[in-house]
């Protein structure tokens, strides 16, 4: 269990800077992801928080300890790959148990954490299989056991998820979060899936081009976006944004009900609408607002057992509560905070 | 707490790195570049035994080069050389892409084991099957003629090349060829008129090592070939440049040289594509 | 209306697919047809007539052949060149193999990483094995001339070799079969090490990054990972220099011809110099199916190694 941070974390590759000026403190034992589109720079930041990537500039503390220098190995974190990297020509047993071999631990010692961390992951009965006999499913556990089974200061997980089937991608995110929760180990999780990240995290840290968005709780992020990527970034369908002025004015989906539900002086906003998506619990209804931004068009998100009355190309009238208004700043993105219509 | 010593083992490492492929570059390369002082040292420079040998006392000297050319046969090894290699690229290509590519795209257990099959019989020496050649190319009276060579050198050329492409074609979707067959084509004219195209660099590679195979061949050439007419030039050099007890060294050293840097050069363009299409064959 | 759709449909369909799966089965072995009877014909023919051969009494000169059972073998088991020659061979193979493989893995691991003037090393590196052998064995025939060894000269001016320590390589038995073997190594060694080096490269670096999150340090990251990974195709390595350096005359022919008197000799050149040479064609076929066995149990190695060489 230990604090991580990274202070004023630059990374560069010849011109391109993939990481640029970060700071970022993981609290202990909290489950913070690292969320951003691909080439944002979450991956070389964890890689240089394991050791595998030196910084150009800045420092990596762990548990109060500078570790920019030192190699992985000293530093007490375990990795979990998004290939898993489970190596081949070993049994899972000694897969699991290469790190405490490395370590020089007696062999009773290291028979009793394999049994404790294969048994944690269901994987005993696979001790002696080796990994390509295994499903992905199996094999993720495997990558798993081997991290836990150091007991080490934090765990570093990169995408572990995103090689595993739709289905079983649920199910495995809830394990995941309570394992997590009953070792109580710091974890940070690197993943482009906006969804998993909210479902996941205590805190997300939101990256782009190399830095830091935004950073906070889930409710945070998703109600007070920092700036126009993070607002569009998370949540799908993502928040509509309309041009008007000099200023974004944004609404996210499901903030949109049909007018006689909203109480006095909500915001009108009829929408043209072009298409309706029936998925099951909700409807996804694409239109044009009509009389802003010039015909933007817009998303809206209501519940399939709700009947909008109105088909194709005929207008629908919707309205915001004014609170569910947010409005960012055209040039530079950010959000203004005084939201007024 | 750092560790300062990180810096000091990276520069250990370093130097380590540099010193071992200092070592084997030298133990390597070093023959050439004996060859290369030798062919431009005089004659007495190079019998002198009072003179440093890697430093030249006379001035260095075009002549062994001169006589290389002029007054021996050097020229026509090298055109005989080129003249079966193109002969043997051109069956061995004819032979092998087509079984490369069926090799490439057949379905079953089958492919990958005549894949094999056929790579193995490029590891049956020319030391083996030299003795009944012999006979064989007497009895057809192609004894001293390079069209012997052209017989025989597909033997070795064809299986290896056949694995070579059978990699290469591998590596080409088939998706391109059913696209292609959606739109018309056969499955020869998509062979033909998409893989081909797309693989010119996989033949192009496949063209080279052939070549440098033919390049490089000795036995069946000292045994089909005795007149020195028809040698080509990995057996004539080390057979005619030797007058009695005499030996040529510099007008051999430079004919070394020649026959060597230069398919050296480009071999070394398509060392990559080689192996991946060498280890591709082994993927299915 | 659907009847008739479906009777056009199978209709249709009997006639395209007859076509596609006929085009199909006869395309195959069409295309592999030539280059299967070739071998056939250029490789599997003379194998057999080399054992009709060393079981009769061919020589260059008759056209007359009759079979004469195992006489050529029997010949041969009593000859003391042809002990002296198979053990020359075992030696030179086993030694320079064995300095191949750890020469090879050590430079490979110096070139998996980039740095510059890595094209220029490589194009260095593989000089020995793409010249044609013959002339690069002209080169070190030169290299140890009785007199105007550069090796020599180079001991004894930097004082390794004594004043009066001027061997002569090719001259002595011991040194000789000791030159062969530097050539071998020589020339052997750039193949080993693009192969090797191919299967460093194939090892995923994620693997490589776990062990070193996972506490490897230097000398266990090498053994109990690269190592055990890159062994199938390094294994492959080793077999393509057996095969070659075993089966080979080019070296000895041109350093020694076999001397001095035959003692340097490999079953490859004595099998020249009799059956070519000397004419006697029954007794060289007989002495070249020696290297039939080694080449019989390589092949099994190779496809053993190829098996296992699917890793992940």
């Amino acid at each position: 269990m230990a604090t991580v941070e990274a202070r004023q974390l630059v990374k560069a590759f010849e011109e391109v800077r993939a990481v640029d000026g970060i700071d970022l403190v993981a609290r202990e034992g909290e489950f913070l992801v690292l969320l951003g589109p691909s080439g944002c720079g979450k991956t070389t930041l964890m890689r240089m928080i394991a050791g595998l990537e030196q910084p150009t500039e800045g420092d990596i503390v762990i548990d109060g300890r500078a570790v920019t220098d030192l190699p992985p190995r000293v530093r007490n974190v375990a990795m979990v790959f998004q290939s898993y990297a489970l190596y081949p020509h070993l049994t899972v047993e000694r897969n699991i148990s290469f790190p405490l071999r490395a370590v020089g631990m007696p062999k009773e010692e290291i028979r009793k954490k394999v049994d404790w961390a294969a048994d944690m992951f269901g994987i005993r009965r696979f001790l002696n299989r080796k990994p390509r006999q295994l499903s992905g499913g199996e094999r993720q556990r495997v990558a798993l056991a081997r991290a836990v089974v150091r007991e080490p200061a934090v765990f570093l997980l990169d995408e572990p998820l995103s090689n595993l089937d739709a289905k079983l991608r649920n199910s495995a995110r809830d394990e995941l979060k309570s394992f997590q929760r009953n070792l109580g180990t710091t974890t940070i999780y690197v993943t482009h899936d906006q969804a998993e990240a909210m479902g996941l995290g205590d805190r997300i840290a939101v990256l782009n081009h190399g830095r830091v968005a935004q950073i906070g709780t889930p409710q945070d992020i998703y109600l007070r976006p920092s700036d126009t990527f993070v607002a569009t970034f998370i949540g799908s369908p993502p928040m509509n944004l309309i041009e008007d002025g000099d200023t974004w004015f944004g609404f996210r989906p499901e903030a949109l009900v049909p007018v006689a539900q909203v109480p006095e002086g909500a915001v009108r906003m009829p929408l043209r609408v072009k298409r309706v998506e029936y998925l099951g619990a909700e409807q996804l209804i694409y239109g044009t607002v009509e009389g802003r931004g010039g015909d933007a068009a817009a998303i809206a998100r209501i519940p399939a057992n709700l009947d909008i009355g109105v088909g194709a190309g005929e207008v629908c009238d919707f309205a915001l509560n004014r609170d569910d208004v947010q409005r960012f700043d055209r040039k530079s993105g950010r959000r203004l905070v005084e939201a007024t219509s | 707490m750092t560790t300062p010593s990180g810096g000091a083992r990276r520069i250990a490492g370093r130097a380590g790195h540099a010193a071992i492929l200092v070592f084997f570059v030298t133990f390597l390369a070093f023959p050439f570049y004996w060859m290369l002082i030798t062919t431009f040292k005089t004659t007495q420079d190079l019998h002198d035994i009072n003179n440093n040998p890697y430093l030249f006392h006379d001035t260095p000297t075009f002549d062994h080069l001169r006589v290389l050319f002029n007054d021996t046969m050097f020229l026509q090894w090298i055109s005989n050389t080129m003249l079966v290699g193109l002969a043997v690229v051109i069956i061995t290509l004819v032979l092998a892409v087509p079984a490369g590519y069926a090799l490439a795209r057949m379905k079953g257990p089958w492919a990958q084991t005549l894949g094999i099959g056929i790579f193995l019989t490029y590891l049956v020496p020319p030391t083996i099957l030299f003795i009944p050649f012999s006979r064989i190319i007497a009895d057809l009276g192609l004894q001293d003629s390079l069209w012997s060579l052209v017989l025989v050198y597909p033997s070795f050329t064809v299986p290896f090349c056949t694995w070579l492409l059978m990699g290469f074609f591998m590596a080409i979707p088939r998706d391109l060829e059913d696209a292609a067959m959606v739109d018309g084509l056969s499955r020869f004219g998509a062979f033909f008129k998409v893989v081909m195209p797309i693989s010119l660099a996989g033949m192009l590679t496949a063209v080279i090592f052939a070549f440098t195979l033919v390049m490089q061949e000795f036995v069946y050439g000292v045994t089909f070939i005795t007149s020195s007419a028809s040698y080509t030039i990995g057996v004539g050099v080390p057979t005619f440049l030797v007058r009695g007890d005499v030996y040529f060294w510099g007008s051999m050293m430079g004919a070394c040289l020649i026959a060597s840097v230069p398919i050296a050069i480009i071999y070394n363009l398509f060392v990559d594509r080689f192996v991946a299409g060498f280890t591709m064959g082994a993927v299915k | 209306m659907t009847a008739a759709v479906e009777q056009a449909g199978r209709a249709a369909r009997t006639r395209g697919m007859a076509r596609f799966a006929d085009s199909e089965r006869l395309l195959w072995p069409a295309l592999l047809a030539p280059a299967i009877i070739y071998i056939v014909l250029l490789v599997g023919f003379p194998f057999l007539l080399s054992i009709f051969y060393s079981l009769s009494s061919a020589t260059v000169a008759t056209s007359d052949i009759h079979f004469v059972g195992l006489e050529n073998f029997t010949r041969i088991i009593h000859s003391d060149t042809f002990w002296r020659s198979l053990w020359n061979t075992i030696v030179l193979t086993v030694v320079s193999q064995i300095f191949v493989l750890v020469f090879a893995g050590i430079l490979a691991t110096a070139l998996i990483k980039d740095f510059r003037g890595k094209w220029l090393v490589r194009l260095l590196i593989l000089l020995p094995w793409v010249a044609p052998i013959s002339l690069g064995s002209i080169g070190w025939l030169w290299i140890f001339d009785s007199i105007y060894s550069i090796i020599n000269w180079t001991a004894q001016a930097i004082g390794l070799f004594g004043e009066d320590f001027w061997p002569i390589w090719l001259g002595q038995p011991n040194l000789a079969m000791a030159a062969i073997i530097v050539v071998q190594i020589w020339r052997i060694l750039p193949l080993a090490t693009v192969i090797v080096l191919a299967g460093l490269s194939s090892i995923p670096q994620d693997i490589h990054d776990a062990a070193d999150v996972d506490g490897a340090g230097f000398w266990r990251h090498q053994f109990e990972i690269t190592l055990p990974l890159v062994m199938p195709i390094t294994l492959v390595a080793v077999l393509f220099g057996i095969i070659f350096t075993f089966t080979d005359m080019i070296v000895v022919f041109v350093l020694t011809r076999g001397g001095p008197y035959d003692t340097t000799q490999v079953i490859a050149s004595w099998a020249y110099f009799t059956g070519i040479q000397g004419g006697d064609l029954a007794g060289g076929a007989a002495i070249s199916l020696f290297l039939f066995p080694v080449l019989v149990a390589v092949a099994i190695l190779f496809l053993i190694a190829a098996r296992r060489s699917e890793v992940t």
